[in-house]
């Protein structure tokens, strides 16, 4: 990167710069004139001492007030000159700047890409996002105005001073006495002031760093309950911004107090000197004028120009500062990650290590003069202890490390000098903890085989017209010019020719690592859109009338009461059973329904006000009998109780009111707390017995009336339960089940999952499913996955890319024993005639491999089959029998 | 069968039947009712223990595990407690109980009952005379056994 800004702005922008400088030096003319004319205007055209009338301007004769207006039109129209050059320079120096800040940021980001992965270590994501994001943005602005501020404002300046050195110089020198002065002191004062925004930049910096990590081991906080700790840590390095901010404040407003109180010196120069030469007739009374006019206008470039050498000082610092986070030592080259080589081979020849080293920064040798020979082809287990090093050896072998000695190299090339073109595609690594990117799981299978963009992407015209203009800026600023939304699969990569094909692979993959259960189930719980999947709706459809008829057998009939527009349904909520549909959106959100002023006028026009008050009471009372006695925050309020303990003392109270003086003086939100209860009851999983057979007949009207008055603005806040329609607002599995699960039949839900299950098998829409489940969205790194869905994830995302060699790392931990032998099982026959190297985790896992490398502090200390190795004296024997 | 039902058959229980009511309301509301089909098991010999189950209706048969194959060795029914020693101490299912009828109980899980416990101990000085008195006739039992 360039060391200097001035050198990244000369090496990137250099004929903008140019450009902004001529048009700079274009406006000057305009701008003396400018100030020369309003001297034209009071000398010449009002008092007119030395003017003979009429005068001829361009062959038209004009009188004293035909020449006012002349002079004055030409006063307007340079106002209009000089703010138009404004803006045109302006605007030209913020595309620049623009443009340079998306260049940095991307040559930023570019360069993280390429750090070597121990750095990773030593700057935080936190630090890095700050530095690209908040930090170089004043460097954008600072980049439109690096040649053309200095050139336009002191050329600005020097104008108004030329002008008034020409009117008077006495005056002019006295009213610039004080320049430099201030030119010496206010820098000299700025510089301590940028060192403390520098400083200031560190702290916040740090403070990122420091919110970035807490929420990464927020776990962490809540099992050591140390959130006093952090929040005590957080307030300190506040205070230290706090500090620091409030000393910048201090002298920022002392050097503008010494620049306001020097800059008014001018004035006062002008009214006395000036008056002076005035009173004596040694200056002109309108020279005097414009000379004042001008002054006032001369405060603001110098101001400008004092200011950017501030702005200039404080951005030289914060490149510096950035740059030297981004150019940590052992960098790859970008051609190494980005470069394209012509046909990229199937690897051939043995993997080779001979006396392959690594050590880290601390001097620590984590691999120590390894040697070893493998067919590229066979299965290798790595076995051995914490700190043997066979990790870090996996990492050598992907190309993700550097070895510090030794030489490790396939076929007839080093590894190190494998461009990633190569080890990303013919080579796939697995580690302990594979990343997850917050997208769906059809996305991260397909991360692996994504390396550049193979098939355009079709816009329409106007999608054309937007991309290509996307496409000349991004050229503009440097950037990649690739296009996200073309087609990056690499199918050939994965076996495949087409969408058909590759969903096929994928299932089969899915089912290698025994993610395809997994799959099903998130299908289930996934949605699809009827309108453009109309066919995939009318299929489940059916699933859900083959379900019910099912149903009807009398051993299962109890499992699942079914929506029925006739019916109240026991197993679901009041609340529920009153909208008789799944809620879209807020509008009918379920704990709120007694807030909804429709919900309530439907139930005001069935006269069930009331009815619903009375059960509310009843709920609440049985609540505070219930619950009267445990401790505040006890866990089985958040479990069982209709009211939280927060808010039992002033149920209570309410309570005693109503008994008092009556349901009719309660307050407003008095009345919808109480009549929020009833809402969340269902009669057979509470059996408060609140809920009777006419409440529930009544109920029915309601639901009824609901449906048929709701009015406009409500339509896209329900999707009524229709057993003919398919409900977009619901899951696939709610969908086919039409109904509530019975509440308390032993076993009920895996029963329901097995029927549901037969009938999606016997309708063959099991892949349909699937294929929604690959939709789901994994949340970030994979957070709504176990841990054992991660790894197993990480691993099918590797098989995707059929690689010549998979390296596994330790990928299996999670696992329980039988999915990692099943898993074991699979893989080894999947990657039959390709080469596996599976740093296991256990060294019994190693025991059907047909070489074994044992290692121990960094060195290959055995190596053979199980039955050489597993021996007494053997350091595999007391590896094995140590687990 | 309502809550106030179901107090009533708790009272019933010799374990329970000194703990106040408003306690076993909350007992009661807090647990499960669980129905099982004619010929299911409730839970199976050696299994782990993990709620023991008060019987609300129907009929249900205690089966052991012998070497010449299970063994029916009593019933139980209405009101009666069965799998309370499984949720007072880590002890592997003793026997098999099988609805013989379609049954219902109300499931009183082992991290429920603990947390009642430990909330309401005049709770747990009722229980502990309930098994001590249990203790006593199995002694009783055990004494007059040796002698006769």
């Amino acid at each position: 990167m360039e060391p200097s800004i001035y050198r990244y702005i000369i090496k990137f922008s250099l004929r903008q710069q140019i450009i902004l400088t001529l048009m700079a030096i274009a406006s000057f003319p305009f701008l003396y004139a400018f100030y020369q004319l309003p001297k034209m205007i009071i000398d010449d055209a009002i008092l007119a001492k030395d003017t003979v009338f009429p005068v001829e301007v361009a062959g038209i004769e004009l009188d004293q007030t035909g020449f006012l207006w002349l002079l004055c039109s030409a006063f307007l129209l340079l106002v209009i000159v000089n703010q138009g050059f404004k803006y045109i320079i302006n605007l030209y120096a913020g595309i620049t700047g623009e443009r340079m800040l998306r260049r940095l940021r991307f040559d930023l980001f570019a360069r993280i890409l390429r750090f070597p992965l121990p750095q990773f270590r030593k700057t935080s994501s936190g630090e890095m996002v700050t530095m690209i994001t908040a930090e170089v943005e004043p460097l954008g602005g600072f980049v439109g105005d690096a040649f053309k501020l200095p050139v336009f404002q002191g050329g600005y300046l020097l104008v108004i001073l030329a002008f008034l050195f020409v009117q008077n110089w006495i005056m002019a020198l006295a009213a610039v006495a004080l320049y430099p002065l201030q030119g010496y002191l206010i820098p000299k004062l700025q510089r301590r002031v940028n060192l403390m925004g520098k400083e200031r930049v560190r702290r916040v910096r740090e403070l990122s760093a420091s919110i970035g990590e807490t929420a990464a081991g927020i776990q962490e906080v809540h099992t050591h309950n140390t959130a006093r700790r952090e929040l005590a840590v957080f307030s300190r390095r506040l205070g230290a911004i706090y500090d620091v901010r409030l000393q910048i404040y201090i002298w920022k407003f002392i050097i503008k107090f010494l620049n306001n109180s020097i800059n008014q010196l001018g004035p006062f120069c002008f009214y006395a000197i000036g008056g002076w030469l005035v009173i004596n007739g040694d200056l002109e009374f309108g020279a005097l004028f414009a000379a004042i006019a001008a002054h006032k206008d001369l405060a603001a470039p110098w101001k400008d120009l004092l200011n950017f050498y501030q702005r200039q000082a404080d951005a030289k610092i914060k490149y510096e500062q950035v740059i030297e986070q981004f150019q940590p030592a052992g960098m790859m080259e970008e051609d190494r990650q980005l470069g394209e080589p012509e046909g990229i081979n199937a690897l051939k020849g043995d993997i080779s290590a001979s006396g392959l080293s690594l050590g880290d920064d601390t001097g620590a040798i984590l691999v120590d003069s390894a040697s070893f020979t493998l067919d590229m082809t066979e299965h290798v287990a790595l076995v051995g202890g914490g700190g043997s090093g066979k990790e870090e050896t996996t990492q050598l072998l992907a190309g993700l490390l550097e070895p510090t000695g030794g030489n490790l190299q396939i076929g007839s090339e080093k590894i190190e000098d494998l461009p990633e073109a190569v080890t990303g595609r013919r080579l796939a690594y697995v580690g302990p903890a594979a990343y997850l990117f917050a997208t769906t799981m059809r996305d991260n299978l397909l991360y692996g085989v994504q390396h550049v963009p193979l098939r355009e992407a079709s816009y329409d015209e106007e999608g054309r017209r937007a991309h290509d203009q996307w496409l000349a800026e991004a050229t503009a600023s440097g950037n990649s010019t690739d296009d996200p939304n073309a087609n990056w699969i690499d199918y050939a990569a994965t076996g495949t020719g087409d969408d058909e094909e590759l969903l096929k692979r994928i299932f089969d993959v899915l089912q290698i690592v025994g993610l395809d259960d997994d799959i099903y189930t998130l299908g289930l719980r996934g949605n699809i859109d009827p309108a453009s999947q109309a066919d995939l709706a009318s299929q489940f459809l059916k699933a859900r009338a083959e379900f019910r008829d099912r149903l009807t057998d009398p051993d299962i009939a109890a499992l699942v009461e079914g929506f029925d527009p006739g019916k109240y349904n026991e197993n679901a909520t009041l609340g529920e059973n009153l909208l008789f549909g799944t809620p879209v959106g807020d509008a009918f959100d379920m704990d709120n329904l007694a807030r909804n002023k429709y919900v309530i006028s439907v139930l005001e026009s069935q006269g069930l006000i009331d009815d619903l008050l009375d059960a509310g009471q009843q709920i609440a009372s049985t609540m505070t009998e219930l619950f009267a006695d445990l401790p505040a925050g006890h866990p089985f309020f958040e479990q069982f109780s209709f009211i939280s303990s927060d808010d039992l003392p002033e149920f209570q109270a309410v309570l005693t009111r109503i008994n008092r003086d009556g349901v009719g003086t309660l307050r407003p939100e008095e009345r919808t707390m109480i009549l929020s209860l009833p809402f969340k009851i269902s009669p057979a999983r509470h059996r408060l017995g609140i809920i009777d057979e006419q409440l529930q007949n009544r109920i029915l009207v309601a639901r009824e009336a609901f449906a048929e008055n709701l009015p406009e603005e409500y339509r896209g806040g329900i999707e009524f339960f229709d057993v003919d329609g398919f409900n977009t607002a619901a899951t696939l599995q709610d969908n086919i089940l039409f109904g509530k699960l019975a509440y308390g039949q032993a076993g009920g839900a895996e029963r329901v999952g097995e029927i549901m299950s037969a009938v999606i098998d016997d309708l063959d829409l099991r892949t349909a499913v699937m294929e929604v489940g690959l939709g789901f969205h994994v949340g970030i790194g994979g957070g709504r996955l176990s841990g054992a869905q991660r790894q197993k994830l990480g691993i099918a995302r590797a098989i995707m890319k059929r690689p010549d060699v998979l390296i596994l790392n330790e990928a299996t931990g999670s696992l329980d024993g039988a999915a990692q032998s099943a898993l074991l099982t699979a893989m080894r026959s999947e990657m039959d005639g390709r080469g596996l190297i599976w740093a296991v985790h256990r060294a019994s896992m190693a025991q059907d491999f047909q070489n074994i490398l044992v290692m121990k502090s960094g060195r290959v200390i055995e190596q053979g089959n199980w039955d050489q190795l597993n021996k007494d004296g053997n350091e595999l024997y007391e590896l094995v029998k140590s687990e | 069968m309502s809550l106030n039902e179901e107090v009533e058959v708790l009272r019933s229980v010799p374990l329970f039947a000194k703990i106040e009511p408003s306690k076993l309301k909350l007992l009661a509301f807090t647990s499960e009712r669980l129905t099982f089909p004619a010929g299911g098991e409730l839970f199976h010999q050696g299994d782990p223990g993990e709620a023991a189950y008060i019987i609300l209706s129907g009929q249900a048969d205690v089966v052991i595990d012998t070497p010449t194959g299970e063994m029916a060795v009593a019933k139980v029914g209405k009101n009666d407690l069965v799998g309370e020693i499984a949720i007072l101490i880590d002890v592997p299912r003793t026997a098999t109980i099988r609805a013989e009828t379609e049954i219902t109980t109300l499931a009183i899980n082992k991290d429920l009952f603990f947390r009642m416990i430990s909330e309401f101990p005049g709770m747990a000085v009722e229980i502990m005379r309930e098994l001590a008195h249990r203790l006593e006739a199995t002694t009783a039992q055990l004494r007059e056994a040796s002698n006769g």
